[in-house]
C-alpha cells in the first residue's frame, strides 16, 4: 500500500483526454473517415415475429451506386445445439442479433445490409430488398411471453421438458429459507415490476471498416472492448483474430452496452464484399429499437426479521426480460440483491425470459438495481413494521469482514458498515422536510471484477513515459493511471502520457466493464512500472559500478542507497533515458495479467423528494450518495461515477420506460420520448467517498463505476412513501401511475 | 433519386406564387424544428420547401398604432423574447413560445410553424387562442384573416386552402388589468411534448373578471376554445367556486386519447388542475398590469 | 442530383461549400467541412450535441438546411479557443471534470457559452433551464452546472 502523502494518487487533475474532448477534436468512430469510404445501411424486420421464407437482394444489387448487399448466409453459421462461448456471450445468439437467420425476432431485426457510395442510395437499396415473411403472433411482456399458447421464440428451447421462452434459471442458497422464516416475527412479502430502459448513451453505435486485398481487416469504432470486437467479429465473419486490427475510437458512452457489438460484422463482410472501407451508423430510431436496453422484470421478495431487527431469512425470485435471444442478466438480480446484509437463510431464484423484443445488454451493474429495489424496498416495510430506522436496520444486518455472503465467498475488509453510519451522520439525514415531502434510503451491492490486462510503460528517449493500456476509457479512466505512474516514478503528472492500444499494438485486454478498469490496469501498470524502477535503478547501479541493491529510486532519480552505497550525484528520468543505449538500450517494461482480488462495492444512498400531488409529478430535491470506493485515485471521476449511476437510477425510477404498439414496436423509440432526466429535472448530486482501501490491490482500489445505479430506484420509492404515505411496486414512477396510486 | 428544391423567395407574394405552383408537393419552412425532423423520419417527402425567412413581415414584431401586436409568423420563439416589451404585455404568450422545445430549438421554432403542424400539443397555440389572436392568411386569392383556433383542422391537418401561407398572428390591445399564462404539464421539466396545455387570459376591473378566454391543448384532435370555461369565470371574482367551475367546463371539453404521452383519465384531471393554476398566474399578472 | 452553392463564415473564416438542398448543416459540417467537434446524437433535435450558433443564436445544427445558411456566420467548436487560449469555459470544463465520455461536451459548451452571452450572473436554475436541451448521460450534470457557475462568478470577480 503507498504511504498516505501521496502527491498524484488522490489529485484532481486534469485528464489526458481533456484538452481534444473541450476542443471537439477527440475522435470517436463517426467522426472517421478513409480514402474511398462508402456507406452502410441496415434493412430491419417490420415484423416483431416472423418466419424468414426468402430474401431477393438483385434489385437492391442493381442499383446504381450499391457495392455491396450481405444476408445471414453471409455470416459464419452457428447451430442452435452448440454453445460458443466468449465470455459471458454466446455466439449462437450474437450471431442471430446481428443478422436475423431463421426467423427475424424482434421489429427492427436486421435482416440484411447494403453498402453503396452514399448513406441515400444504401437506404434506397434497402428498400428495394423483398423479403419474404411468414408472420407469426408475437409476445412482448413476460406475461405474455409465460401465458399458456404463448408463442415459442426457439422451437429448441425448452424448460421442464416442455417448448418454452423460460431460456434458463439460477439459482443461489444458503442455509434453510423456510426454516429461517419460522424464526422470523415480521415477515413481509412483496412483488415488483421494473420496465426495460436503455443505457442511452448518446454517441449512436457507428464503425469504420477496411478490408484490404490482403483479407486484412482494420475496424474503427466506439465500443467497451477492442479485443470484443476483434473476437467477435473474428468469430462472425470466420477472418482470423491476427487479420483484424481493432481500433478504440474515443467511446461516447456505453455503460455496458458497447460490450457488444452489432454493425462491425457487417461492416466488415460489406467491405471485403465491396473492396471498399465502410462506415455504419445507427440513427438515433435505431439505437433504441435494436440495441440493447437492460431486462425489464417482475420480482417477488420476501424477507423475514425477528422483533429485535435481525434478519433471519429471505427469499427472491426474479423474472427478467432478455429480450429475443438468451441472455437476461440473471447473476445481477439474483445475487447482488442480498448480499450487504448478514443472512442466514437465503434462496434466490431468478428466470431468463425470451420475448419478441430486441436483445438485452449489460447495462451498469446488470440485473442489481432491478434486485436490489425490490429488496430494498421490502426492507423499508421491515423496519416501518419493526418500528426502526431504516439505516439502524440495515446497520444492524450489514455485511462486514467475515461474513459468508449469499452467493458464495467470505467477504474480506469491505466497508459497507461505513457508508450506513456516515449516512446516518451526515446532516442531509436530520434536514426538516416540508409538505409532501419525504425521504428514503436504499443500499446496494456489485461484485466488482478483475480479469485480463495487459499495460505497458515505456520512457522515452527524453525521459519522459508513455503509458499503454488496453481499455477504452469510459469515464476517467486514463486521468487516474496518470495519477498512479506519476506517484509511481515520483514525477510531474505532465511528464506522463497515457494511451489506448489498438488490438495490434497492446495485449490481450477484457472488456471495459464490470468497474473493472481501473481495479486492473492499474494493477497492471503499477507492476508494469515497478519493473521499470527496479530496471531504472540496475542500470544507474551500472554506472556507478556499485551493486543495484545499493540504489534507491525516489522523487524521480536514482539516488545511492546510503553512505555505504558511495556518494554520486543522483541520475534523474532523464539522465537515465540519455544514456540507455549504453546501459541496455530501450527502457520500458510491460505487464499482462489476469487480476484477482476486485472485491465487492457497496453503497448507501439517501434521497428526498417532493410530489405534485394533483399531477403526480415526483421531483429529486436532494441526493446524496455514500460509497466505499476503497481508494480514490482521481477523485473527480470517483464522484462523476457516483453521480451519472445516481441520475441514470432517478431516470429509471420516474421517468424511462420503453412503451410499445399493439403490433409489437417501440412506441417512443427517441430521445423525446424515452425520457431521460434533463439538466433542469436533477438537483446538485451530493457525494461522499469512503475510502476503505481494497487489501489486495497496490493502491487499495475498487470499482466504484457501477453500484452507484444499485440503490436508487428503491431509494427514490421509499421516499416517495415516506412523503405521500402510499408504496409504489412498479416503476417508473410516471405522473399517470402516481396519481392513480394516490387516488386508490 | 429525387432531390428537393430550396426556395427562399425575398417577398410574400413570390412565396405565394411557389407555393401554388408546387400544387401540393411544396412545404413551407419557418424554423424547420418539425419539417426538418419529419424530412429525417421519412414521414414528409416535400418536392420544394420555400424558406420564409427571408420575408420581412413574416420575420418581425410590431406594436400597432392601437395597442395590439402584429408577430411574423416566422420570428423565433429567441427572437420574440428578445423583444424589449412584448413579454411584459403578454408574458403567457411569450411563455408558451419559448415552452417550444429547448433552447436549441426555440432558437429556430415559431408560432406559425407551431400552428400549422396542426399538433393538438402545440404549445404556443393555447396562448394565442387565449389571447384571442388572429391569423393573417395569404394565398392565392389575395388575404384573409381569421381566428387562430380556426386554423387546426385535426392532427397534422388544417383548415388553409391550398396554396395559403400563415403571415402574421395579430393580438388584440391590452385592456388595463389584464393578464395571461400558459401552463403545460411533461413529464420532465424540458424537453417534452406538452401533455395537457392550458392558456389563459383575463382582464379584471375592481377584482371582478370582466373578461376571458381559455384555450386547451392536448385533450382534443384540435386545441380547444373553451367557452364554458370563460363564461364560468366572467362575472366572478374568481373565487374557488367560479375557478372550479372553470376547471369542470375544461375536464367536461376534453376529448383526450391514451398514447405514449398520456391517459385520458390524467389529461382530463390535469386539465382541470392547470387551468386552476394558470388563472391564479393570470389573476397575478392582471391585478399588477 | 443539383448542389447548391453557398457562402457562409465558419469561426470567422468565410467558407463556401456545395450541398443537396436536404442536407443539414450538421451533415455538411461534419462530411463535408470535416468540422467533426459537432457531434450526432438524435439527428432530431432532441438532445443539442450538435449545438452551433447560427448568427449568435443557439440552435441545432441537424435542424438547420445547408442553404439556409448563406450569408450567416456559425460558430462551432473548433472556433471557441482563441488562439492557444482555452475558453474560459473550456478550461474550467477541464479543471472541473465536467466531462466525462465527452461526447456531449462540445454542445455543451456552446450552449453554456450562449447563456452566458445572455446571461452572465444566472442562478443555478437558470444554468439548468439553459442546459435542458443537452442531453449528458455520463456526468448527472453536477460538476457541469458547477463550472458554469463559477465562470459566471469568475467574469463577474474579473469584471470588478
Amino acid at each position: 500500500m503507498n504511504a498516505i502523502d501521496n502527491k498524484w494518487i488522490g489529485a484532481r487533475t486534469i485528464r489526458p483526454d481533456g484538452a481534444d474532448k473541450v476542443t471537439g477534436r477527440a475522435t470517436y468512430s463517426a467522426d472517421t473517415a478513409m480514402a474511398g469510404m462508402i456507406w452502410g445501411k441496415v434493412l430491419r424486420s417490420p415484423h416483431p415475429h416472423a418466419i424468414i421464407r426468402s430474401i431477393d437482394t438483385s434489385k437492391a444489387a442493381a442499383l446504381p451506386g450499391v457495392k455491396a448487399v450481405v444476408t445471414g448466409k453471409d455470416f459464419v453459421h452457428f447451430p442452435l445445439d452448440k454453445p460458443v462461448a466468449l465470455g459471458i456471450q454466446d455466439m449462437r445468439w450474437m450471431s442471430r442479433n446481428v443478422m436475423a437467420r431463421e426467423k427475424a425476432l424482434f421489429h427492427g431485426h436486421p435482416v440484411a445490409a447494403v453498402a453503396a457510395t452514399t448513406e441515400e442510395i444504401a437506404a434506397a437499396a434497402c428498400a428495394l430488398i423483398e423479403v419474404e415473411y411468414d408472420v407469426l403472433p408475437h409476445a412482448i411482456e413476460i406475461d405474455d411471453a409465460l401465458a399458456d399458447g404463448a408463442p415459442i421464440l426457439h422451437d429448441a428451447m425448452t424448460f421442464e421438458g416442455k417448448p418454452s421462452n423460460i431460456a434458463g434459471r439460477m439459482e443461489i442458497k444458503l442455509g434453510d429459507a423456510a426454516a429461517g422464516f419460522g424464526e422470523a416475527d415480521v415477515i413481509v412479502e412483496r412483488s415488483f415490476t421494473t420496465r426495460p430502459v436503455h443505457q442511452g448513451y448518446i454517441e449512436p453505435h457507428s464503425c469504420l471498416v477496411s478490408v484490404a486485398a490482403d483479407g486484412k481487416a482494420t475496424i474503427f469504432s466506439s465500443s467497451q472492448g477492442q479485443f470484443m470486437v476483434r473476437a467477435m467479429t473474428a468469430l462472425l465473419t470466420g477472418i482470423p483474430q491476427s487479420s483484424i486490427r481493432a481500433v478504440p475510437a474515443e467511446i461516447g458512452g456505453g455503460f455496458g452496452a458497447k460490450t457488444i457489438i452489432y454493425l462491425e460484422p457487417l461492416a466488415t463482410v460489406l467491405s471485403r464484399k465491396s473492396g471498399r472501407p465502410v462506415k455504419m451508423a445507427m440513427t438515433r430510431e435505431e439505437v433504441f429499437r435494436a440495441s440493447g436496453p437492460t431486462s425489464g422484470s417482475k420480482s417477488t421478495v420476501k424477507i423475514g426479521a425477528t422483533k429485535d431487527g435481525r434478519i433471519v431469512a429471505a427469499q427472491g425470485t426474479f423474472y427478467l426480460q432478455a429480450g429475443c435471444l438468451p441472455g437476461a442478466p440473471l447473476r445481477g438480480a439474483v445475487g447482488c440483491s442480498f448480499a450487504p446484509y448478514n443472512i442466514p437463510n437465503v434462496l434466490s431464484v431468478g428466470f431468463d425470459v425470451v420475448s419478441n423484443r430486441s436483445k438485452v445488454a449489460a447495462y451498469r451493474a446488470p440485473g442489481a438495481p432491478i434486485g436490489a429495489f425490490a429488496v430494498e424496498c421490502v426492507l423499508d416495510e421491515v423496519a416501518e413494521a419493526l418500528k426502526m430506522d431504516p439505516l439502524e436496520l440495515r446497520l444492524k444486518n450489514a455485511a462486514r469482514e467475515g461474513t459468508k455472503a449469499s452467493y458464495g465467498p467470505v467477504f474480506p475488509r469491505i466497508g459497507f458498515v461505513e457508508t450506513i453510519e456516515a449516512a446516518l451522520a451526515h446532516p442531509h439525514s436530520q434536514a426538516p422536510l416540508g409538505q409532501f415531502q419525504g425521504r428514503g434510503v436504499a443500499s446496494g451491492f456489485w461484485y466488482n471484477a478483475g480479469g485480463e490486462s495487459s499495460a505497458q510503460v515505456n520512457i522515452t528517449e527524453d525521459g519522459n513515459i508513455v503509458v499503454t493500456t488496453g481499455h477504452p476509457d469510459v469515464g476517467g479512466s486514463r486521468a487516474a493511471i496518470a495519477n498512479v505512474t506519476a506517484e509511481l516514478f515520483g514525477i510531474d503528472h505532465g511528464r506522463v502520457s497515457v494511451l489506448i492500444g489498438d488490438t495490434s499494438s497492446i495485449g490481450y485486454s477484457n472488456l471495459t466493464g464490470g468497474s473493472r478498469v481501473t481495479f486492473a490496469s492499474a494493477m497492471v501498470v503499477t507492476q508494469s512500472s515497478e519493473k521499470v524502477i527496479t530496471d531504472l535503478r540496475t542500470r544507474a547501479a551500472k554506472i556507478w559500478k556499485i551493486d543495484p541493491e545499493a540504489v534507491t529510486w525516489q522523487d524521480g532519480e536514482a539516488i545511492p542507497a546510503g553512505e555505504n552505497a558511495g556518494k554520486f550525484p543522483a541520475l534523474t528520468l532523464k539522465d537515465l533515458a540519455a544514456k540507455a543505449s549504453e546501459t541496455g538500450g530501450p527502457i520500458g517494461a510491460g505487464v499482462q495479467l489476469n487480476t484477482t482480488g476486485a472485491e465487492g462495492g457497496f453503497a448507501t444512498h439517501v434521497c428526498d423528494v417532493e410530489v405534485d400531488v394533483d399531477l403526480g409529478i415526483v421531483r429529486v430535491l436532494r441526493y446524496t450518495s455514500f460509497q466505499d470506493v476503497g481508494k480514490a485515485l482521481h477523485p473527480d471521476y470517483v464522484e462523476g461515477q457516483m453521480q451519472g449511476g445516481v441520475a441514470q437510477g432517478i431516470g429509471w425510477a420516474l421517468s424511462e420506460e420503453y412503451l410499445y404498439d399493439r403490433q409489437g414496436r417501440v412506441d417512443n423509440a427517441s430521445f423525446l420520448d424515452y425520457r431521460m432526466p434533463v439538466c433542469s429535472d436533477l438537483p446538485m448530486l451530493d457525494t461522499v467517498m469512503i475510502e476503505i482501501p481494497n487489501p489486495k490491490h497496490p493502491q487499495g482500489v475498487r470499482g466504484v463505476g457501477e453500484v452507484p445505479l444499485v440503490p436508487p430506484l428503491a431509494a427514490i420509492a421509499n421516499a416517495v412513501y415516506n412523503a405521500l404515505g402510499k408504496r409504489f411496486y412498479s416503476l417508473p414512477m410516471s405522473p399517470p401511475r402516481v396519481l392513480e396510486v394516490l387516488e386508490g | 433519386m429525387t432531390d428537393l428544391v430550396y426556395l427562399s423567395p425575398p417577398t410574400l407574394d413570390e412565396a405565394v406564387r411557389a407555393f401554388a405552383a408546387a400544387q401540393g408537393a411544396a412545404r413551407i419552412l419557418a424554423g424547420g424544428t418539425d419539417l426538418l425532423v419529419q424530412m429525417r423520419l421519412g414521414t414528409v417527402r416535400p418536392g420544394t420547401v420555400i424558406d420564409i425567412k427571408k420575408i420581412a413581415e413574416m420575420t418581425s414584431i410590431e406594436e400597432t398604432a392601437d395597442g395590439g401586436w402584429r408577430v411574423g409568423a416566422a420570428v423565433s420563439g429567441a427572437a420574440l423574447a428578445d423583444h424589449p416589451r412584448f413579454g411584459t404585455v403578454w408574458p403567457g404568450v411569450l411563455e408558451a413560445v419559448n415552452l417550444i422545445g429547448s433552447k436549441q430549438v426555440q432558437g429556430r421554432a415559431s408560432a406559425g410553424g407551431n400552428l400549422c403542424n396542426a399538433s393538438p400539443a402545440g404549445d404556443s397555440v393555447p396562448a394565442m387562442v387565449a389571447a384571442g389572436a388572429v391569423v393573417t392568411v395569404q394565398g392565392p386569392n389575395g388575404r384573409r384573416e381569421i381566428a387562430v383556433e380556426a386554423v387546426p383542422a385535426g392532427p397534422g391537418r388544417t383548415n388553409l386552402a391550398p396554396g395559403e401561407i400563415v403571415v402574421s398572428f395579430t393580438l388584440p390591445p391590452r385592456p388595463a388589468n389584464s393578464g395571461d399564462a400558459y401552463l403545460r404539464m411533461i413529464p420532465r421539466t424540458e424537453m417534452d411534448i406538452a401533455v395537457v396545455g392550458v392558456g389563459v387570459s383575463l382582464t379584471l376591473s375592481f377584482g371582478v373578471c370582466t373578461a376571458a378566454r381559455i384555450g386547451l391543448g392536448a385533450v382534443a384532435p384540435t386545441v380547444l376554445l373553451v367557452a364554458d370555461a370563460a363564461a364560468a369565470l366572467v362575472g366572478s371574482s374568481l373565487e374557488d367556486a367560479a375557478v372550479e367551475a372553470a376547471a369542470a367546463a375544461c375536464r367536461a371539453a376534453c376529448k383526450p386519447i391514451n398514447d405514449k404521452r398520456g391517459t385520458i383519465v390524467y389529461r382530463t384531471k390535469a386539465a382541470g388542475v392547470l387551468l386552476k393554476r394558470a388563472v391564479a398566474i393570470a389573476a397575478e399578472r392582471a391585478r399588477n398590469a | 442530383m443539383a448542389k447548391i452553392h453557398v457562402s457562409t463564415t465558419i469561426n470567422g473564416e468565410p467558407t463556401e461549400f456545395l450541398a443537396a438542398p436536404q442536407q443539414s448543416v450538421l451533415d455538411v459540417l461534419r462530411n463535408t467541412l470535416g468540422l467533426t467537434g459537432t457531434k450526432e446524437g438524435c439527428a432530431t433535435g432532441d438532445c443539442g450535441a450538435c449545438s452551433i450558433l447560427l448568427d449568435g443564436t443557439l440552435v441545432c445544427a441537424c435542424l438547420v438546411l445547408a442553404p439556409e445558411i448563406e450569408g450567416k456566420q456559425i460558430d462551432t467548436i473548433e472556433g471557441m479557443a482563441t488562439g492557444d487560449q482555452l475558453h474560459p469555459l473550456q478550461q474550467k470544463f477541464l479543471e472541473r471534470a465536467a466531462l466525462q465520455c465527452g461526447i456531449c461536451t462540445p454542445g455543451v459548451l456552446i450552449a453554456a457559452r450562449a447563456l452566458l452571452e445572455r446571461n452572465p450572473d444566472p442562478t443555478e436554475s437558470e444554468v439548468r433551464f439553459g442546459l435542458a436541451g443537452n442531453l449528458c448521460r455520463c456526468t448527472g450534470y453536477d460538476k457541469i452546472v458547477r463550472a458554469v457557475l463559477e465562470v459566471a462568478a469568475d467574469m463577474k470577480e474579473a469584471a470588478r
